[in-house]
Formats: structure tokens, C-alpha cells, sequence
């Protein structure tokens, strides 16, 4: 979706850690993205390259970890992972669900020198 | 320069009646310009540093200060969200005209161009336009700016209509109550099912230009259906923005949420 705006995102939590954790340079920075977030993986890493140039993030591998989508099931009263969001229940096929989580977008770890 | 984060330079603008201020909306805010990285001698080993943080945490801080702004006040803000030309504005136009005496405010958010905020001041209602250029969204820093210009008055209506887009706005937080989504009957039953995100996201949908139904092969309860498909707890009401149809459910629907509000305020 807003692919750019994300890596801006990123660059700016980089450039606050690279001041608080006084270090000059990202080799490589790892994210978790969750299956619902709306996230388009490799328009995210051409955004990644593009915005982190000049920046200490610059070159750095982007390693990018899919989170599962998550909804709460009403009639097993339980969370289920699920693939589409429209989905029914895996175990007992309710379409009664509400989406709980797999929206996650975060920069989970950095490898910095 | 802002008051918020002392940012200056271009980038979105935000316009109140006819002067023009240029914000950067720079991905560093908060901690000025220094050099990206700077050599320390003899430093080289590599370490992990665990951050476990939003990508978007910057947009929420800047959404949460908007939130402690608004609940200080008692005000309602709520987040118009839709595709392009389901009405939102000819909406609000009607339901400002409807709420008289309700103190309120709007922040218009387009690419381009200050037609809404114009057509919004033209019912006496006070307005701030908010071009986001290229950006696909408002978020939280352009909003913290927009509400500068605005005096909001205790147990104000704050309408923040948004970029006329189905993706992108459902996830920048600007700080608001709810989101409502607005959805004209012509765009066909099935874009709930097609742009989950933004009505899971909703609190209330609008399902707008009822009026137009009978032309165009529609069965509303079908859109209906297809709302609580996608969440099952979404309020949902029919309206015609032309007409004036349903518009009193909604106009109730809002002096409600406002007093709620207040309400709420008063009590801490
Ligand atoms: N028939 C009918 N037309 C409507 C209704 N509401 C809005 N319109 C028309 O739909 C068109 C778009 O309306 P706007 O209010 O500009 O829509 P918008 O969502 O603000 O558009 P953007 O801000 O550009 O995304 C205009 O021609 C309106 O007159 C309605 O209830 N019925
Ligand atoms: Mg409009
Ligand atoms: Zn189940």
C-alpha cells in the first residue's frame, strides 16, 4: 500500500537507535510482517533501497518474516491462524470470526556496526 | 516552523483560510539533522540490538498526543474514510447543516486543490485543507497541525475527512473515536470483500446515494451482508447525502457519540 511512508518509517526508528545506541551503520535489519498488514513485500524492499540511501541503513540486507493471520473464532471461543482474512474457522468451519491480529508491521532486530 | 515538532521546510501543506503553511514532514522530527552516523574510531563489532517496534510508531506518537489534545477537550473526532467521490464531502456539507448549534470543525485531507475545505466553509463551518501531495494518506503529524489552526471548543465535532482511498488511510492513526466509512451504492456490493482492511477498521459504515439504488442493480442488504462478513460488529446505516434520506439516524448516531464523549470528560 503505502510502501514508501513504511521505509520512511524505518529510517527514522534507524537514525534515532543509530544516536541512542551510538552505531554507524545497519548490515542488516529483520521485520515482521503480518500476513494482514496489506504490505507489498518487494515494493517494500525497492522502497527500503531507495529511502535508506544516505542514511546509516544504507545497503543493509532486509530480511522480512512473515507473521501469520490470527482471528478469534466465536464459536470455539479461540483464536485460530488463518490465511485469508475472509476465511472460515480451520477447526469447525465457523465463518463467524473476528480478525485479531496478524496486522503487525515491526522492526523486530537490527546487526549494526 | 511548527509548534509541535519545530519541523520547517516543504513537503504537505496545511491551508486555514487563505495563508499557506509549509511543513517538512521529515522522517526525523524529533532529533534534529546531525550527519547520519558518525566515525567512531576502533568501534567495528557487530551486535544485535533488539527493537520490537511499530513501523508506524512515530505516526502514533504523533496520534496519541492528538488523542490527549481531543480528550482533553471532550471532543469527538472521527475519521471519514472512502474511495474517491462516494460523498463524503456533500456528507458532511448536509450533516453540518443538520447539527446547528453543535460546535465543530473539519480537516479536509485531498492530494490537491482547497475545493472541500471551500465547500465546507461555504455552510459557515470552519475548515483547514490538508494537501498531501503525493502522499496516499493523512497521519497523525498532519493532523496534530491542522487541529493548531482550528479552535476547538469543549465537547466540539471534529470531522477529519480523509484521502479519498480504500487502502492506505486504514492504517495511520490520526488520533481519532472511530473511523467511519463511507460507502456509495454504486461502487457494487462487493468492495467490502475486496478492501477488508479499511471496514474492519470502521466502527460505522454509511452506505450513501440510496437514492441512486433503484438505477443501478444493487441489493443493499447483499452490501449489508458483506460489511459483517468482513466485521461482524460494525454499525451500518443507509443514507442519501442528496435526499436527505436516513440522514436523521445519523445525525442522531453523532449527537450521541458527542455526548458520550463529553460525558466521559466530565467524569475524569
Ligand atoms: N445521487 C447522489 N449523489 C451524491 C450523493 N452524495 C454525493 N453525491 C454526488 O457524488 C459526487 C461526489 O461527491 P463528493 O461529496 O465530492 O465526494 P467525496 O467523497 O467528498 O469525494 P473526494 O473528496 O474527491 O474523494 C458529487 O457529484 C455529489 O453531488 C447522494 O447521496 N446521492
Ligand atoms: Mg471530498
Ligand atoms: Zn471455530
Amino acid at each position: 500500500m503505502h510502501e514508501m511512508a513504511l521505509a520512511e518509517g524505518i529510517r527514522g526508528i534507524v537514525e534515532d537507535q543509530a544516536r541512542a545506541q551510538s552505531f554507524d551503520r545497519v548490515t542488516r535489519l529483520r521485520l515482521e510482517i503480518g500476513a494482514f498488514a496489506g504490505v507489498e513485500k518487494p515494493a517494500l524492499t525497492f522502497a527500503f533501497d531507495v529511502v535508506m540511501r544516505g542514511s546509516p541503513a544504507e545497503g543493509a540486507d532486509l530480511v522480512i518474516i512473515d507473521l501469520p493471520g490470527r482471528a478469534f473464532c466465536a464459536d470455539c471461543i479461540e483464536e485460530k491462524e488463518i490465511a485469508g482474512r475472509l476465511d472460515p474457522c480451520p477447526d469447525c468451519g465457523s465463518g463467524r470470526m473476528m480478525p485479531s491480529g496478524g496486522d503487525d508491521m515491526r522492526i523486530k532486530d537490527m546487526e549494526v556496526v | 516552523m511548527c509548534t509541535v515538532c519545530g519541523c520547517d521546510g516543504d513537503g504537505a501543506t496545511v491551508e486555514a483560510h487563505g495563508h499557506h503553511h509549509h511543513h517538512q514532514h521529515h522522517g526525523d522530527i524529533h532529533f534534529g539533522h546531525g550527519p547520519a552516523g558518525t566515525e567512531v574510531p576502533g568501534m567495528s563489532q557487530e551486535r544485535l540490538i533488539e527493537i520490537e517496534t511499530s513501523i508506524l510508531s512515530k505516526n502514533d506518537r504523533y496520534a496519541a498526543a492528538n488523542r490527549e489534545r481531543l480528550n482533553a477537550l471532550g471532543a469527538l473526532a472521527l475519521n471519514l474514510v472512502s474511495s474517491p467521490g462516494s460523498g463524503k464531502t456533500t456528507l458532511l456539507c448536509r450533516t453540518i447543516e443538520m447539527l446547528e448549534g453543535q460546535p465543530l470543525a473539519v480537516i479536509e485531507g485531498d492530494q490537491q486543490t482547497s475545493a472541500d475545505a471551500d465547500r465546507i466553509r461555504a455552510t459557515g463551518a470552519p475548515a483547514v485543507q490538508v494537501n498531501t501531495g503525493k502522499g496516499c494518506h493523512l497521519d497523525g503529524h498532519m493532523v496534530g497541525h491542522a487541529m493548531d489552526h482550528l479552535s476547538l471548543a469543549p465537547g466540539a465535532l471534529l470531522f477529519i475527512e480523509n484521502v479519498g482511498n480504500l487502502v492506505c488511510p486504514a492504517a495511520f492513526d490520526l488520533g481519532e473515536d472511530a473511523k467511519v466509512a463511507i460507502l456509495s451504492v454504486t461502487e457494487g456490493e462487493d468492495k467490502p470483500l475486496k478492501y477488508p482492511d479499511m471496514f474492519t477498521a470502521s466502527r460505522i459504515a454509511l452506505l450513501n446515494k440510496t437514492d441512486l439504488a433503484p438505477y443501478c442493480d444493487i441489493d443493499l442488504d447483499t452490501f449489508e451482508t458483506n460489511l459483517r462478513r468482513v466485521n461482524p460488529e460494525i454499525e451500518i446505516l443507509r443514507v442519501s447525502a442528496k435526499t436527505g434520506e436516513g440522514m436523521d439516524d445519523w445525525v442522531a448516531w453523532l449527537r450521541a457519540a458527542a455526548a458520550a464523549k463529553s460525558a466521559r470528560q466530565a467524569a475524569e
